[in-house]
């Protein structure tokens, strides 16, 4: 069987049956808390999923494209965050220059999670 | 076609494709590595197993993944392999010891052994359509 020409080889994250040589580490079993921000992201997934925004599958593409790298410095929810961010830059839901201005007004609210949200109505996130 | 993807296809556009394969049919998995994003794990490419059910007919996710609507909705085949062509594991594995793999349709082909007479199978896949319009 012939390959197409544009073969992109074994994509990083495929890594299903590599062996690298010695027994990995345990998985701990435990379940464990989620911070508010984390499910905030989780929320904005499944609303801009149900509403045409994005779709699992392009939440992953874009996750992929992140490369290797993002999974030894970010969380798994600020890998999330990236990756709905900029599935809603593709969507046209805003602009990075919008983004960028809003960035910058949160941040001058105040350094904490607390701060930063509390115009929205809410209390201190914890 | 661009826009949001459509999470409610008409009718008539979610039956379009019928099953090519059915349950018992023994089927080989493509051994492409095309670019994009893919849901077809790299380790059973190229792979022989037995088609177990037939999953459904789902919307293409290689399409979904880039704000296209992956439409016609395809059959989603869960296909049976055995572990022992898959891994070369020292112990070795019991014919018993199977893995589940659910694979849509167009990463499938028939497979008939030929014994690896690969013109005489090119051939039979000719007759039988012609593998796969991509």
């Amino acid at each position: 069987m012939t390959q197409g020409q544009f073969s992109g080889g074994r994509s990083w994250h495929d890594m299903g049956g590599v062996f690298d040589g010695a027994p990995g580490p345990s998985v701990d079993p435990a379940e464990h808390d989620y911070a508010l921000w984390e499910k905030r992201v989780d929320a904005l997934m499944v609303l801009t999923s149900s509403k045409g925004l994005m779709t699992v599958d392009s939440l992953r593409r874009v996750l992929e494209d992140m490369g290797p790298e993002s999974f030894e410095t970010m969380t798994y929810y600020e890998r999330w965050i990236a990756s709905v961010t900029q599935n809603m830059i593709e969507a046209g839901v805003f602009t990075v220059e919008e983004l960028r201005a809003k960035t910058a007004e949160i941040a001058a609210r105040g350094a904490t999670y607390g701060e930063a949200t509390r115009p929205m109505g809410e209390g201190a996130g914890s | 076609m661009s826009g949001a993807p459509n999470f409610l296809p008409p009718y008539w556009e979610a039956q379009a494709a019928r099953p090519r394969f059915s349950m018992g049919s023994k089927v080989r998995v493509r051994s492409g590595a095309p670019l994009g994003h893919v849901r077809t794990p790299w380790y059973i490419r190229g792979k022989v197993g037995v088609v177990e059910r037939i999953a459904g007919h789902f919307a293409d996710p290689q399409e979904l993944a880039y704000r296209r609507d992956g439409l016609p909705k395809q059959p989603l085949y869960r296909v049976r392999f055995a572990l022992e062509d898959l891994w070369s594991g020292e112990a070795g594995y019991d014919r018993r010891d199977t893995l589940d793999v659910e694979l849509y349709e167009s990463w499938l082909e028939p497979f008939w052994d030929y014994g690896g007479d690969f013109e005489a199978q090119a051939k039979r896949l000719e007759a039988e359509g012609g593998g796969h319009a991509a």
